[in-house]
């Protein structure tokens, strides 16, 4: 963990890793025995299910379990599908959680090559939506948005991550094949790839054929938030309640970028996702395993063992979430995994605001977080975003991190922006009706 | 899943960087050290007892406020500790056992708790404290009065050895007195040795200077609310004296004197009720060193720095409105 330094004059400074010797090839995890795929569809008898238990399915399979529902997820494994039930994440997003005991044995699904062979790239449009690295392509296709401009982050989400770095440095052709897929499937005009300094060097080559405008990115945390990159790299502000994705620019990562190339290269949609697992010590694995491997079995795999009270983190230090399961599934932006000892986790308090004011510098979308805390803390959800700026959070968690009274400041945000959306949606949905 | 792992689970970020309130206060009583153990020196016993029943009290206070309001004890915190430190650095070095304790009690509670605790307070406690007391009992506040007994032998204008007032009086009796001459008898060197009178924390001016730039180094203090405090003493003490030289001292003699030094450092820089952006820091430390001056040279009072910072207190949540436009906010 980085502590406050004596001199506290200035600001920390975070910078994303940026490390040289990555390796080339990550490790390969082999197949496990078990795992779990969620679907983003609830399992609440809206519609019929028609994958049953029992069923056997290949890999690269689409699951499509709900009748009416687009809904789908790409098995990762071959297999039988044993058990199905629904899952609650996060500010209570539901799933439908697919569990398929695997074999060891690859049988792999020719439904997408046929797609690709019949349509071209048009195949694209149905089955990469759960491709690893994440792509919002229900959004990107949508009628109602044009995908004007694509920006690939060629940086980390988060802290300690090398994920992106690994697959931009090992998997440079797939990237460009994916770049000019995704320029063609969504019929973008302009392609930003938005890197590091040191990596553009490195990794020169990419992009260098399809045509694609590449930007330097600074490294200091937290300038890859999208809000940030369209002000710092593309030189437009975007307003506080508006989305990126309002205005046709939508980011990818750089692993999904490569997975779109891969899945046409070989007529087979990738399935497994490289992930940075972090050890009690901050050393650091790149690991390939398939998608919905248990955060258990990787555990195992590495030898790392987890005791009571330590925490599980999926996604980086600064603005992963924890999780209270080990068999919380790899999905498809799981880029870390993070294990932190009991000894290590720093505590948080219900001491109030001292105003000292660290918060409200080190805070890179100057939002007066002084002020804004103390009306969240009433649940004065609307002023906050009226008067005090909670829509131009960029979610970065600096503000919780430098906070002296360990006030869990970013939660506040969080769950004030989640209040809000709700509370406008009941709004909507009552003038509706 | 009985044998289930249990897992910490919170929210992120899962990195803090180790910084807490508790040990901001006792930075802020290591920094103090210097110019009370001085003020403790040079007045002995009387003083040291001043210092620490002035501390007790204060922490007891708060102690007491959270029984009786049921809340979970805050004196861990250190801030009740950090008052008593404060206010007792404002005090003549001889006072009655009484006035420090109601003093403490006005601070912790008047000063501080009605208002929801620490970070709630609009104005500084210890100051907002002394001035309620400076008010009620003023004739106990003179620091002449004060160490009266004592064989001090700094420079004084018998019986005023309290350079502020010294130079006051000087310049209401000019038939008697050359202000000039009196700003002469307090060589700069004798200040900030603190080889003057004045309160028990705010004549040694070398150690508060010390204990200044160890909160400024540290980042627990802001230096542009230090370094606009004394740069608006400066400029406006340069501006009296360079109209009327007889009657205002120079800005030097403003700087070392009085409750200045220990403004700039722990009186102004008090977290909540001082801003916490840039140009409202400048702006609030700035009008405080002006409303400063304007009262010792046209005001009644010999010291203006308690009632400046009061005011400033006063209009520190309107000059915190003056901030950067956040991210994607249109105008």
């Amino acid at each position: 963990m980085i502590k406050r330094s004596f001199f506290g004059l200035t600001q920390p400074r975070f910078h994303y890793e940026a490390v040289r010797d990555v390796p080339r090839s990550p490790d390969q995890m082999p197949v496990p025995g078990q795992v779990r795929l969620f679907v983003r569809e609830a399992f609440d008898g809206k519609f019929p299910l028609v994958l049953q238990k029992g069923d056997r399915v290949r890999t690269g399979q689409k699951l499509v379990p709900f009748d009416g529902s687009d809904a789908y997820v790409i098995s990762s494994v071959t297999g039988t599908v044993s058990g199905i039930s629904p899952y609650t994440g996060d500010f209570g997003q539901t799933y439908t959680d697919i569990t398929i005991d695997a074999e060891p044995e690859d049988e792999f699904d020719e439904a997408f090559k046929a797609a690709v062979d019949e349509q071209g790239i048009e195949a694209g449009r149905d089955f990469l939506a759960t491709v690893p690295g994440g792509l919002p392509l229900a959004e990107m296709l949508d009628s109602g948005h044009h995908v004007d401009t694509l920006i690939v982050c060629g940086i980390e989400r988060d802290l300690l991550t090398v994920t992106h770095q690994a697959v931009m440095s090992s998997q440079t052709e797939a990237m460009n094949l994916g770049v000019s897929i995704l320029k063609r499937l969504l019929g973008v005009h302009k392609v930003v790839l938005a890197m590091p300094q040191n990596i553009i060097r490195e990794a020169g080559t990419i992009g260098g054929a399809s045509g694609v405008e590449i930007r330097p990115i600074d490294t200091t945390y937290p300038a890859a938030k999208p809000k940030l990159i369209m002000r710092d790299v593309m030189g437009q502000e975007i307003p506080a309640d508006k989305r990126c994705e309002d205005y046709g620019i939508f980011f990818v990562s750089a692993e999904a970028v490569a997975s779109v190339g891969k899945a046409f290269d070989k007529g087979r949609i990738p399935v497994t996702k490289t992930v940075t697992v972090i050890r009690k010590d901050l050393s650091k694995v790149v690991m390939e395993v398939r998608m919905g491997t248990a955060v258990g079995d990787i555990f195992n795999e590495l030898g790392i063992s987890v005791r009571d009270r330590d925490r599980i983190v999926i996604g980086g230090p600064m603005t992963g979430s924890a999780i209270y399961a080990l068999e919380h599934p790899v999905l498809q932006d799981t880029d870390t995994i993070m294990v932190q000892d009991s000894s290590d986790i720093p505590d948080v308090m219900n001491n109030p605001c001292i105003n000292c004011g660290e918060c409200v510098r080190i805070c890179p979308a100057d939002i007066p977080v002084n002020m804004l805390v103390r009306l969240l803390e009433a649940r004065q959800y609307e002023i906050a975003a009226d008067d005090y700026d909670l829509h131009s959070c960029v979610e970065c968690g600096l503000c919780s991190f430098v906070c002296p009274s360990k006030i869990p400041i970013f939660q506040y945000i969080q769950l004030g922006k989640y209040e809000l959306a709700r509370i406008r949606k009941e709004e909507e949905e009552a003038t509706d009706v | 899943m009985f044998n289930q792992k249990k897992f910490i689970v919170s929210h992120s970020p899962f990195w803090h960087d180790g910084s807490g309130i508790t040990s901001r206060s006792y930075n802020i009583l290591i920094a103090a050290l210097p110019a009370v153990i001085m003020g403790i020196y040079l007045y002995g016993i009387p003083a040291l007892g001043v210092v620490a029943l002035s501390i007790a009290s204060a922490m007891l206070w708060e102690l007491g406020y959270n029984r009786v309001t049921g809340q979970a004890p805050t004196v861990g915190d250190g801030n009740a500790a950090v008052i008593g430190m404060i206010f007792a650095m404002l005090l003549p070095p001889v006072l009655p056992w009484w006035i420090i304790i109601t003093g403490t009690l006005i601070a912790v509670v008047i000063g501080k708790q009605i208002y929801g605790g620490i970070g709630g307070n609009p104005f500084n406690p210890a100051v907002l404290a002394f001035a309620i007391l400076a008010l009620s009992w003023g004739h106990y506040f003179d620091f002449d009065a004060a160490v009266v007994n004592y064989d001090y032998g700094f420079a004084a204008i018998y019986p005023v050895a309290y350079p502020l007032k010294a130079v006051k009086h000087a310049a209401s009796y000019p038939q008697f007195y050359d202000v000039q001459s009196v700003v002469s008898m307090f060589s700069p060197m004798d200040l900030l040795m603190g080889r003057e009178v004045g309160a028990i924390g705010a004549t040694f001016g070398l150690g508060l200077i010390l204990g200044g730039l160890y909160l400024i180094i540290r980042g627990f203090i802001r230096w542009e609310i230090s370094v606009s405090f004394l740069g608006g003493i400066f400029f406006t003490a340069m501006i009296f004296n360079a109209i009327d030289p007889a009657n205002y001292a120079g800005p030097l003699f403003h700087l070392l004197t009085g409750y200045t030094l220990l403004a700039a450092f722990f009186l102004a820089t008090e977290d909540s009720s001082s801003p916490v952006n840039f140009v409202p820091m400048l702006i609030y430390g700035a009008v405080a060193g002006v409303v400063t001056i304007l009262i010792r040279n046209i005001g009644a009072y010999a010291d203006g720095v308690i009632y400046a910072i009061l005011i400033v207190n006063l209009i520190n949540p309107l000059l915190d409105k003056i901030r950067p436009r956040a991210l994607g906010k249109v105008v």
